[in-house]
């Protein structure tokens, strides 16, 4: 009687040993992760070029933690930097008190911050988190391109 | 050759090799200690599991006494009140030892800013390594673990003293 369980106890042993490995070999491997994973920030610019960013600060406003710190200033047509009147001068995160909740991309009116997958953050260092402006804008464009001369729409003609 | 061998370790070469294969031994045996504080425990219960399977890294041993760990994860919010058990418990472990300050609760308070938690683990104990995230994934923190192991090769404990 007792051989019998405990052939019984081995024999589910023995079936899971067959079983496939569903370990992810992590440095190498990398387990697929959804479109809508909230991970590393990044600010994103236009097709042109320009920042999306207007310095609104509302992603500072509706932060839980604070994290974000937004320093606008004016944009002139010598020095523009996005679209509207204002840009942010100074866009800094503090990475480490971030939870990556996802507020800031929620509250964003021009889609300028979002959150992408990158999720290897780990440093040695406190001072290593503060993500400044260079670090979380994406880089421009390769080709920009050039303004396109618009034609007048047909009712304009008259 | 009359090179001696005080000139050699002088010199770094015999020390150096050494060096090399005792922190290759370091960190390929990291003893994590049983030290879960919140929720960020759990995403460390995960990446003990089949999933993530830290044993890849030597790192599955959990250790129920300081006295047998070499890395104490500091998994969640550090209150005020645990903060002296979280000092007693890292003067216990032997050296070399390290921390690994896992989630943005650790690494700084977090969402909890208030007079209950302290703003950071490395208030209270030296840490080597800061995991953002709430909670971060296992795969997060096994990268953190991975930097940690970076960490350990390139220190130097017998020409130089240990930070």
């Amino acid at each position: 009687m007792f051989l019998i369980e405990l052939f019984r106890g081995m024999g589910i042993t023995l079936r899971h040993f067959f079983e496939k490995t569903i370990t992810i070999q992590y440095p190498e491997q990398r387990r697929p992760l959804y479109d809508r994973t909230r991970w590393r920030h990044i600010l994103r610019r236009h097709e042109n070029g320009l920042e999306r960013c207007i310095g609104c600060s509302l992603c500072a406003g509706s932060c839980p933690v604070h994290c974000i710190r937004v320093v606008a200033a004016e944009n002139t047509d010598a020095d523009r930097h996005s679209p509207g009147e204002r840009y942010a001068k100074i866009y800094e995160i503090n990475m480490l008190r971030c939870i990556f909740c996802g507020y800031c991309q929620d509250a964003c009116p021009t889609g300028a911050i979002v959150l992408r997958k990158d999720f290897e953050l780990a440093r040695d260092h406190r001072s290593k988190f503060l993500y400044t402006k260079d670090l979380l804008l994406e880089p421009k464009p390769a080709h920009i391109p050039a303004p396109q001369p618009v034609e007048m729409a047909a009712s304009m003609h008259g | 050759m009359n090179v001696t061998l005080d000139q050699l370790v002088g010199h770094g070469i015999i020390l150096t090799s050494v060096e090399d294969v005792l922190q290759w031994g370091r960190k390929s045996a990291i003893w994590p200690m049983i030290f879960g504080l919140a929720c960020c425990a759990i995403e460390m219960m995960g990446m003990v599991a089949p999933r993530f399977d830290v044993a890849r890294f030597g790192a599955e041993v959990f250790r129920g006494t300081p006295r047998q760990s070499d890395l104490i994860i500091i998994a969640g919010r550090l209150s005020v009140k645990m903060a002296p058990v979280l000092r007693r418990l890292y003067e216990q472990m032997p050296e070399p030892k390290w921390v690994l300050a896992m989630g943005a609760c650790a690494s700084c308070g977090g969402v909890f800013n208030n007079y209950a938690i302290v703003q950071g683990a490395d208030k209270v104990v030296p840490v080597d390594i800061y995991v953002p995230g709430c909670p971060p994934s296992p795969d997060a923190v096994i990268f953190g673990l991975m930097e940690l192991q970076k960490k350990i090769q390139a220190q130097r404990p017998l020409s130089q003293p240990v930070a």
